[in-house]
């Protein structure tokens, strides 16, 4: 039973959080690059005023997985490199946190700019 | 402005393209969102749970939460790059719609489709110079979030 | 000489015949309701390495089918007038760099075919030139990564958001005998009423479409029934709803009552089919209009299945730039007249 709630926490938050970004695309004039700078931004000022840590306990990778969490962990990681080294931390922490996402992207996109061709869509 | 055109002002004109704007269907679009997102986000919980299950201790030793955590946006970032290289990450987006954009691997989705996009300028040009076309602006303004944030905290802290 | 009437149309004194035409597109064209008038089908990449590469092949062979087409040499061909969508009209002059003719690029966005029927009758009026080529190419790919995003991004397109259509055409127009005759052209003026969404295509083209068709009709002093078919080019199945109703707005029925059926008819709203094909609101692009005429109309023009036509290319003068400068998207349609023989 707790594995099922669990789940359906990740499932219910990981889909509001996407559904929210679908009627900003719908209703506004908001670009899908917009959006998620939007999303990037919020995540960060959610964690900072304490609001998203309850996001990530009910939803645990439906929060962290959406772009908000990509700020969370931006936010996070300043927060506790401060902590540790102080003023430095507020430069060093936030990239640090994100680093092993971000290159993993960049290397393994350059691999795929390497080995694959666009093709056009389908539909 | 057009003089044969009298019977119309920009107001008007407004509401006549407005009528024959077909529009988006909302709960269609909302629903997938939901589903694919949803979807997402449960299997990078699905790979979490078994990389720190027992069974995966056992035979790569100990993976602190941290560190899990970690390896699972990786996984996350992996499966996006492949579903793009693969040519399906734009059809599935198509329906899924925000639900493909707004996780990880619609980052990683971003990065990886100018990559591939401008090969044909070739790797500095091209690949080089437009690979964050859309990760950047997230990278430059979650970045800047992260400093103005920090920089507060460590004034009242 | 042209003889000026009203304001902005020019009848031809010196006869002006589309001698023969060619038009090469991409697999879901011709998969689409239009297909079997086509000359060819190629894929989209035209098997090179880059899709602005592949848009220029679709022009070189489709200037090469038309040369095959007729017994004129390219020596004869006074002038190409040609133009495309990319940048600086890269399409075209790579596409036609080694064809050895005097060439004259033009931007007209997707109204470029209409703009090079204008330009060319002119030419060929001013009595010096005989023989001027006329083409235009787009290519779905090469326009997504100008205008939209890299093809492989996921995204959602809106149901107004048109498809960019894969192909190129050309038209000989001569003034030695043959094939249906220009009889006027009108030469649109920029009109904007400031739509700025550059997912609504059709709705920023249509104010532009109907200012040049009641100019024509004004100064001709002509009712919509003198034309068998007024054609409009990729205004989409959005834009031809808007159309029909501002002109219905100021006095121009285009209801044919007799045939029970539009006399407006839209290339853009024809090349797909929009449920089977989910293309949304239709076909877009320098290469709709001028594939679609250049085959279908044509076609219809040389069986005798339509006698007197209208045919308005439609563009949005829009770039990449002006768009993320939150420029409104300007319209431009230019009109010409034809008959067939």
């Amino acid at each position: 039973m707790d594995i099922f709630l669990k789940y359906l926490g990740v499932f219910a938050v990981g889909g509001t959080l996407c559904a929210i970004a679908q009627i900003l695309l719908d209703k506004t004039k908001l670009t899908s690059a917009r959006i998620l700078v939007l999303y990037v931004v919020s995540g960060v000022v959610l964690t900072a005023v304490g609001i998203y840590d309850y996001v990530v306990k009910v939803g645990s990778f439906g929060a962290t997985i959406p772009l908000l969490g990509f700020g969370y962990s931006l936010c996070n990681g300043v927060f506790k490199a401060v902590d540790t080294i102080g003023f430095r931390g507020i430069f060093t922490g936030g990239l640090g946190d994100v680093s092993s996402g971000i290159v993993t992207a960049i290397i393994l996109a350059l691999v795929a700019a390497l080995v694959s061709k666009p093709k056009s869509k389908k539909q | 402005m057009s003089n044969h055109l009298n019977k119309l002002d920009e107001k008007k004109y407004a509401e006549i393209a407005d009528k024959y704007s077909k529009k988006s269907s909302l709960l269609k679009d909302c629903t997938m969102a939901f589903v694919f997102g949803g979807i997402i986000c449960i299997v990078a919980q699905l790979f979490n749970d078994l990389l720190m299950s027992q069974k995966s201790m056992e035979i790569f030793g100990n993976i602190t939460e941290e560190n899990g955590k970690a390896l699972t946006v990786m996984f996350m970032v992996f499966l996006g790059v492949l579903l793009t290289a693969l040519n399906v990450y734009d059809e599935i987006g198509n329906i899924a719609g925000a639900g493909t954009i707004v996780p990880i691997t619609g980052f990683a989705n971003s990065i990886t489709s100018p990559a591939m996009e401008y090969k044909s300028e070739g790797f500095i040009l091209g690949v080089g110079s437009q690979i964050f076309q859309v990760a950047g602006p997230v990278i430059l303004y979650g970045t800047t979030a992260s400093v103005i944030a920090g920089f507060i905290y460590y004034l009242i802290k | 000489m042209s003889t000026k009437q009203g304001k902005q149309t020019y009848t031809n004194d010196r006869k002006v015949y589309i001698r023969e035409t060619a038009a090469i597109v991409g697999p879901r064209e011709k998969e689409g309701p239009l297909g079997e008038y086509f000359d060819e089908v190629q894929n989209e990449d035209f098997d090179e390495k880059s899709w602005e590469r592949a848009e220029a092949k679709f022009t070189s062979a489709t200037f090469h089918k038309l040369m095959g087409k007729i017994e004129l040499k390219s020596e004869d061909i006074d002038c190409i007038l040609a133009g495309d969508l990319m940048n600086q009209c890269m399409s075209s002059s790579i596409g036609l760099r080694d064809s050895g003719v005097p060439y004259l690029g033009l931007f007209g966005a997707c109204s470029t075919i209409a703009e090079g029927m204008v330009t060319g009758s002119l030419l060929i009026n001013s009595g010096g030139m005989d023989n001027v080529v006329c083409m235009a190419s787009s290519n779905f790919c090469s326009a997504e990564k100008t205008f939209r995003m890299p093809v492989e991004q996921g995204g959602q397109r809106p149901p107004t958001a048109q498809w960019t259509v894969s192909g190129a055409a050309g038209l000989l127009l001569s003034s030695n005998p043959g094939g249906p005759l220009i009889t006027s052209v009108t030469v649109g003026k920029i009109t904007d009423f400031n739509i700025t969404d550059a997912n609504n295509m059709g709705a920023a083209m249509a104010p532009a479409a109907a200012d040049t068709i009641i100019a024509h009709l004004t100064d001709l002093g002509l009712a919509p029934d003198y034309y068998d078919a007024i054609i409009t080019g990729d205004l989409g199945l959005t834009g031809s709803g808007v159309l029909r109703e501002i002109m219905d707005l100021h006095g121009f029925n285009l209801y044919d009552e007799k045939k029970e059926c539009f006399k407006h008819q839209d290339c853009g709203a024809m090349i797909f089919d929009p449920i089977k094909q989910k293309t949304h609101s239709g076909g877009s692009g320098c290469g709709c209009i001028a594939s679609v005429f250049a085959s279908y109309f044509y076609k219809q023009l040389l069986y005798g299945n339509l006698k007197r036509i209208l045919v308005v290319g439609t563009g949005a003068l829009m770039s990449p730039i002006s768009v993320k400068q939150s420029e409104s998207i300007s319209g431009i349609a230019h009109a010409v007249a034809i008959e067939a023989q």
